[in-house]
C-alpha cells in the first residue's frame, strides 16, 4: 500500500497526538513504545558503563579510574542491566505489544495497570540514576553483607529503593500477562494452538509473581538495616551474612529465566516462520518452558557453592542444576530440527535466533561446568562465570530481543527496516561479542577474578581482545539504533504480512488499528500452519462483534 | 449480550469475562503478597531455630492481652467486610455504606492499639536503632526478634493503612449508589484483599507473641 | 606452545590434575554438542535455504523417539558430570586427619596468617612442599574470599564463623592467592602469595621470626592474662566447666541438646557465652567480645586444642 493510503487510514499511532495521549495511554502497543524508548535509554547507560570497565581493562594497573569509581561503574553496569534493561526487554515491549494480538484480544485485561507498570519503571530506574548521580552504589549488583549493610560508604538504600519500585512494575506485568492469557483468548484459541511466544511468556510471568517479592523483601531488610542497624545480617550482633545470599538468590536465580525465556519465545516465532515450517515438537517446548520456570526455582544454591552452606546442600543443588539444563537442552535440538527440510531464509530476524541458538548453547554448556561442584569451586567468582552469564544474556537474550523487534519492526510501524544494514548489523554483534566473551572463559580458569580494577600483567593480552571485541560490539549495537529511527521516515511501506508468517498479530493492518482486530477473529487453525496456510488470504477473521 | 452494561471496559466482551479476570488478578496478587510476607517469615523462622531462648524471652514482653484483642478485632473487622460484600450483592445502599465505616471503625481501632503497643515498646527501649537494652539474654539476638517483629507488624500495618484507604474510597462509591447485583467488583476485590491481611495477622499472632507459652 | 602469556593455569596441588582432567571431559562433550549443533544448522540452512518463494516445506510435527533420545542422553551426561564432581568436591573438604593447620584471618584489604609454631605473616604464607595444609580462615569485616588458582581451592572468608579448606602443594615456587568476594574498594588489592617451599627450607624458614612464640603457647598466656583460668581452674568447685581435653568432644547444654566443642562453638563461647550455657552451670560468664581479635581467639583456641594432646590421647578431629 502506500504511504498516503497509510497515513489516512486511522490505526493506534495516529489515532490521537500530543504527549498527553502518550503519557496517559492505556493502549497496550502504546505503552508498549514507552517501554521501548525508555528500556533503550537505560541500556546505554548500562553500556556507557561497561565501556568505561572495559577501557580501564585494557592495562594491569587502574590507571583510567580510581577503584571506587570501577567498584561504583561494574555496580551500575549491573543494576542497570539486570533489572532495568533485561529483566523488562522482551516482555515490556514484545510481550505487551502481541500478546493480545496474538491471542486476539483488544488489550491485555488490566490496562491501567499496565500504565502504572510503566510508571513504576520510570521511578525506580530515575531514582536508581538519581543514587547514581548523587555519587553512586559499590557494593555490586549483588548487594552482599554485610558489606551493602554495614561497610560500604554509598548510596545503597536510595539504588534499593529504585530496585524495589521497579520491582513492582515486574509483579504487576507479570500478573497482567497471566490473567490476558488465561481470560482473554479469542475463540478457538485453545492453549495448544496458543503461540510459543505467548506460552513462554507465561511462564516467565509465573517467575514474575512468585520471585520477586522474595528480593524485594530481601532488599528492604538491607535498607532497614542500613538505616536502623538491625543486626539481623550482622555477625557481631548474632545476624547471619549468609541468610542475605539465601533470599537474594532464591529470586535472582529465578531471574536469569525471567530473561531468557521470552527471548526463547521470539527465537520459536522467527525460526518457525524463516523455516515456513511448525516448531518440532511443539508440545515439548512449551512444556519445556513451564518445566524451565518450576525447576529454577530450586537451584538458588548454586551460586553458593563456596558461601559455607554444607556440602550435602551443595550436592542437592549440583544434581538440580544439572536437571533445570535438560528443558533448555531440548528446546535447542527442537529448534534445530525445525530447520530440516525447511524453507530457510536468512533475514536479518533469522541471523538473530540462528545466532541466539549458536551462543545460547555455549552459555548452557558452560552452565553444566558450573554446576559441576569441583569446576566450580575453581572459576566461582572469576571470569569464566562473568562469560558464561554473557552468553546467556548478550549472546542470547540481547540478540532475541533485536531479533524479535527486527522481526516485529513492521507490524509495530508499518514500516520495513534496511535488510543489508541488518544483516551487517547481526554479524557485525556476532563477532564483535565472541571476541569479547571468549578470552574472558579462559581468563576465569586461569584464575582472574571478577570486580577487578587492576589485575596482575599475564592476563593483559586476553583483556585487550575482550576490548578489542567489546568496541566492534558497541559499532553493531549502534546500527539499529541509527537504521531503524532512519526506517520510521525512510523505509518501505510494509504490507499487513511481508514475512508472510501464520499468527493472529499478522492478520491486521501494519500498524494496527486501537483495537487490534475490526472483528474479533476466530481461530480453527493449529499454530504454525504453514503447512497449509496461504495466510494473506485464508486467515480471515471471525464473526463475533466485540462489545 | 449486554452490550449496553454501564461499567463494562471497552476490552472486555462481556461482564462475566471483566469479574473473572479481576478475581483472578486479586488472587494473583494475593499470592505475590504472600511471597512478600515469606520472604520474613523464612527470616524469622531461622533465627528463631537459632535463638529459641532469647526469643522467647523477647517475645514474654509482648503483650498477649493487646495482641488478643486485635486478633479479635481483625477476626469481626473480616466479618464486617464480608457483610459488606453481601450487601453490595444485594444492592442495598445504606447496609454497604454501614458495614464498610463498620470495618473501617475496626480496623482503626486495630492500628490504634498495635501504635500503642509500639508506643511502649518504645518506654521500654525495646526498639533496635533506638536505644535498645535487653537484659535477659544476648541483646543482639533480642535486637534481631524486635527487628523481625516491627519489621513484620509494620508491614501488615501499612498493609492496613492501605486497606482502610481503599475502603473510605469504596464507602464515598457506596454512598453515590454506585454498587448494583449488577456490579459489584470493587468490593468484592477489597474483601479479598481484607481477608488476606486478616488471615496474615492471625499467622503473625502466634508466632510472634506466642513463643515458647504454655 | 609459549605465546608470552599463559593460557591455562600452573597445577601446583593434588587436586589441580583431577579437577582439570574433569574439566578436559567436559570441555570435550560440550565441543563435541557445540559443534554438533552448530553444523547441523549450517548445513541446514544451507541445504535447505529457499529457492521459491512458494516452497512447501513437509509438515514435520514432531518424533517422540528423538525427544527421548535427546532427553535421556544429555540427563545421562549431566549425572555422569554431577557426580563425578560431587565425589572431588566431597574430597576438596575432607582435609586427611594430620594435616598442619595454618590460621588466616582476612580483613579489608590483607591477609594475616599464623602458624602453629608461632611465626606470622601478611600477605604471604609459606608452606612445606608435599605436606596437606588445612587452613582455618576468618574474617574480621565483611566476606572475603581465599582463591589460589593454581591449586584449585576456593572458600569463601565470612565473618563469625571458621572456614576450612585444604591442599597439598605439588611443586616448589610462589603461587598467587586472590580475594575473590568483591570486599570493597582494594578487593583487587588483596592480593597474596603462597610460596611452598621444600620441607627442610620451611623448618628453617619457621625458625626466622625473632622472639616468635607457638600459637599455643601465645593462647595460654592469653588465657591467664584475661582472666579465664579464674574460672575455668580444673577444680570440682570451679566457675566455668573443665576445658581439658574438651576440644572436639560432645557438651551436654542446659536446655537438653548437646553440641560438638569445634573451633566455631569455641569462638562462640568466648564471644557470646550466653548461647549456650553447659549443663550445670550458671550462666555468669562475661564477654570478651572487643578484648580479643580475632588472631587473639585463634591463639585460644590452639591453646585449648594443645591441651587434648596434653592428656595423652591423640587430639580430635
Amino acid at each position: 500500500m502506500s504511504e498516503a493510503a497509510m497515513e489516512r487510514r486511522l490505526h493506534y499511532l495516529n489515532v490521537s497526538y500530543g504527549v498527553k495521549s502518550w503519557l496517559f495511554t492505556t493502549d497496550h502497543k502504546r505503552i508498549a513504545w514507552l517501554y521501548l524508548l525508555s528500556i533503550t535509554f537505560f541500556f546505554f547507560i548500562g553500556g556507557l558503563a561497561a565501556t568505561l570497565l572495559r577501557l580501564e581493562l585494557l592495562t594491569p594497573q587502574g590507571d583510567l579510574v580510581q577503584a571506587e569509581t570501577y567498584n561504583k561503574l561494574f555496580t551500575m553496569h549491573g543494576v542497570m542491566m539486570v533489572f532495568f534493561f533485561l529483566i523488562p526487554s522482551i516482555p515490556a515491549v514484545l510481550g505487551n505489544f502481541l500478546i493480545p494480538m496474538m491471542i486476539g484480544a483488544r488489550d491485555l485485561a488490566f490496562p491501567r495497570l499496565n500504565l502504572l507498570s510503566w510508571y513504576l519503571y520510570m521511578s525506580g530506574g530515575l531514582l536508581t540514576i538519581g543514587a547514581a548521580v548523587a555519587g553512586g552504589v559499590d557494593t555490586g549488583w549483588t548487594f552482599y553483607t554485610p558489606y551493602s549493610s554495614i561497610y560500604s560508604n554509598s548510596h545503597v538504600v536510595l539504588t534499593v529503593c529504585g530496585i524495589f519500585i521497579n520491582g513492582f512494575s515486574s509483579i504487576l506485568t507479570g500478573l497482567n500477562f497471566i490473567v490476558t492469557v488465561h481470560k482473554m483468548r479469542a475463540p478457538g484459541m485453545t492453549w495448544f494452538r496458543l503461540p510459543l511466544f505467548v506460552w513462554s511468556h507465561y511462564a516467565t510471568s509465573i517467575i514474575f509473581i512468585l520471585g520477586t517479592p522474595v528480593v524485594a523483601i530481601a532488599l528492604a531488610l538491607v535498607a532497614l538495616e542500613r538505616i536502623f542497624r538491625l543486626g539481623i545480617f550482622d555477625p557481631a550482633l548474632g545476624g547471619d551474612p549468609i541468610l542475605f545470599q539465601h533470599l537474594f538468590w532464591f529470586y535472582s536465580h529465578p531471574a536469569v529465566y525471567i530473561m531468557i525465556l521470552p527471548g526463547m519465545g521470539v527465537v520459536s516465532e522467527v525460526i518457525a516462520c524463516f523455516s515456513r515450517k511448525r516448531i518440532f515438537g511443539y508440545s515439548f517446548v512449551a512444556f519445556a518452558s513451564l518445566g524451565i520456570a518450576v525447576l529454577g526455582f530450586l537451584v538458588w544454591g548454586h551460586h553458593m557453592f563456596v558461601s559455607g552452606q554444607s556440602i550435602y546442600a551443595g550436592m542437592i543443588f549440583s544434581l538440580l542444576s544439572m536437571l533445570v539444563a535438560i528443558p533448555s537442552a531440548i528446546k535447542v535440538f527442537n529448534w534445530t530440527a525445525t530447520l530440516y527440510k525447511g524453507s530457510i531464509s536468512l533475514d536479518a530476524p533469522m541471523l538473530y535466533a540462528l545466532g541466539f541458538i549458536g551462543l545460547f548453547t555455549i552459555g548452557g554448556l558452560t552452565g553444566i561446568f558450573l554446576a559441576t561442584l569441583a569446576i566450580d569451586i575453581h572459576v566461582h567468582d572469576t571470569y569464566f562465570i562473568v562469560a558464561h552469564f554473557h552468553y546467556i544474556m548478550v549472546g542470547g537474550a540481547v540478540m532475541a530481543y533485536l531479533g524479535g523487534i527486527h522481526f516485529w519492526w513492521p507490524k509495530m510501524t508499518g514500516r520495513l527496516y534496511p535488510e543489508g544494514w541488518a544483516r551487517l548489523a547481526a554479524v557485525t554483534i556476532f563477532l564483535g561479542f565472541n571476541l569479547t566473551f571468549f578470552p574472558q572463559f579462559v581468563l576465569g580458569y586461569l584464575g582472574m577474578p571478577r570486580r577487578y580494577h587492576a589485575y596482575p600483567p599475564e592476563f593483559q593480552v586476553l583483556n585487550v581482545m575482550s576490548t578489542a571485541g567489546a568496541s566492534i560490539l558497541a559499532l553493531g549495537y549502534l546500527l539499529p539504533l541509527i537504521y531503524l529511527i532512519w526506517s520510521l521516515r525512510y523505509g518501505r511501506v510494509a504490507g499487513m504480512n511481508p514475512w508472510r508468517a501464520t499468527g493472529l498479530e499478522w492478520q491486521t493492518p501494519s500498524p494496527p488499528p486501537t483495537d487490534n482486530f475490526e472483528k474479533t477473529p476466530i481461530v480453527t487453525r493449529e499454530p504454525y500452519d504453514y503447512a497449509r496456510a496461504e495466510p494473506q488470504s485464508e486467515y480471515a477473521p471471525g464473526e463475533v462483534e466485540h462489545v | 449480550m449486554s452490550k449496553s452494561h454501564p461499567r463494562l471496559l471497552h476490552h472486555f466482551d462481556d461482564p462475566e469475562q471483566q469479574l473473572e479476570a479481576s478475581q483472578s488478578g486479586m488472587w494473583l496478587f494475593l499470592v505475590t503478597e504472600i511471597m512478600f510476607f515469606g520472604g520474613m517469615f523464612i527470616g524469622y523462622t531461622v533465627y528463631r531455630e537459632a535463638y529459641f531462648e532469647v526469643f522467647a524471652h523477647a517475645s514474654n514482653h509482648l503483650s498477649v492481652w493487646l495482641g488478643g484483642i486485635n486478633t479479635a478485632v481483625l477476626i469481626c473487622s473480616s466479618l464486617s467486610m464480608a457483610m459488606a460484600v453481601h450487601s453490595a450483592h444485594q444492592g442495598q445502599r445504606r447496609k454497604i455504606v454501614f458495614y464498610l465505616l463498620l470495618t473501617m471503625v475496626l480496623g482503626t481501632a486495630f492500628l490504634g492499639i498495635k501504635f500503642t503497643e509500639y508506643y511502649h515498646k518504645y518506654g521500654e527501649n525495646l526498639i533496635p536503632g533506638l536505644d535498645f537494652a535487653f537484659k535477659e539474654g544476648n541483646a543482639g539476638q533480642a535486637a534481631i526478634f524486635y527487628s523481625f517483629y516491627f519489621g513484620m507488624t509494620g508491614l501488615h500495618a501499612l498493609h492496613m493503612i492501605i486497606g482502610l484507604g481503599l475502603l473510605s474510597f469504596l464507602a464515598v462509591q457506596a454512598a453515590r449508589g454506585r454498587f448494583s447485583p449488577l456490579y459489584s467488583t470493587p468490593v468484592e476485590m477489597t474483601g479479598l484483599y481484607w481477608h488476606f491481611v486478616d488471615i496474615v495477622w492471625i499467622f503473625l499472632f502466634p508466632l510472634l507473641y506466642l513463643v515458647g507459652r504454655h | 606452545m609459549n605465546l608470552g602469556f599463559p593460557l591455562f593455569p600452573d597445577q601446583a596441588s593434588t587436586m589441580a590434575p583431577r579437577v582439570d582432567a574433569l574439566y578436559f571431559v567436559l570441555i570435550g562433550v560440550s565441543v563435541f554438542f557445540a559443534l554438533l549443533i552448530s553444523i547441523a544448522i549450517v548445513v541446514f540452512a544451507f541445504r535447505y535455504r529457499r529457492r521459491a518463494d512458494n516452497e512447501r516445506p513437509p509438515e514435520i510435527t514432531g518424533d517422540l523417539r528423538l525427544e527421548i533420545l535427546w532427553t535421556v542422553i544429555p540427563l545421562g551426561f549431566t549425572l555422569i558430570m554431577f557426580a563425578w564432581g560431587a565425589i572431588l568436591y566431597f574430597d576438596t573438604y575432607s582435609p586427611p586427619p594430620n594435616a598442619l593447620e595454618i590460621h588466616v584471618v582476612a580483613k579489608q584489604w590483607m591477609w594475616k596468617a599464623q602458624h602453629p609454631e608461632g611465626r606470622s605473616e601478611i600477605d604471604e604464607l609459606h608452606v612445606p612442599l608435599g605436606r596437606p595444609i588445612k587452613l582455618l580462615l576468618t574474617s574480621q569485616d565483611v566476606i572475603h574470599d581465599f582463591f589460589v588458582p593454581a591449586f584449585r581451592i576456593k572458600t569463601d572468608v565470612v565473618p563469625g564463623r571458621y572456614m576450612t579448606v585444604w591442599f597439598e602443594a605439588t611443586k616448589a615456587g610462589a603461587f598467587r592467592l586472590f580475594c575473590a568476594e568483591y570486599c570493597g574498594t582494594l578487593h583487587s588489592g588483596m592480593l597474596g602469595r603462597i610460596v611452598v617451599m621444600q620441607p627442610r627450607d620451611y623448618q628453617n624458614w619457621l625458625g626466622g621470626q625473632a622472639g616468635g612464640m607457638t600459637l599455643a603457647a601465645a593462647g595460654a598466656r592469653l588465657f591467664q592474662s584475661l582472666g579465664c583460668v579464674a574460672c575455668h581452674t580444673e577444680k570440682d568447685s570451679a566457675r566455668g566447666p573443665s576445658l581439658a581435653g574438651l576440644f572436639g568432644k560432645q557438651v551436654r547444654l542446659q536446655d537438653g541438646k548437646t553440641n560438638t566443642a569445634d573451633e566455631n562453638y569455641l569462638r562462640e563461647s568466648i564471644i557470646n557465652p550466653q548461647a549456650k550455657i553447659v549443663a550445670g552451670y550458671q550462666p555468669i560468664m562475661p564477654t570478651f567480645k572487643g578484648l580479643v581479635g580475632e588472631e587473639g581467639i585463634l591463639q585460644i583456641i590452639a591453646y585449648l586444642k594443645s591441651l587434648d594432646r596434653q592428656e595423652g590421647g591423640p587430639a580430635r578431629k
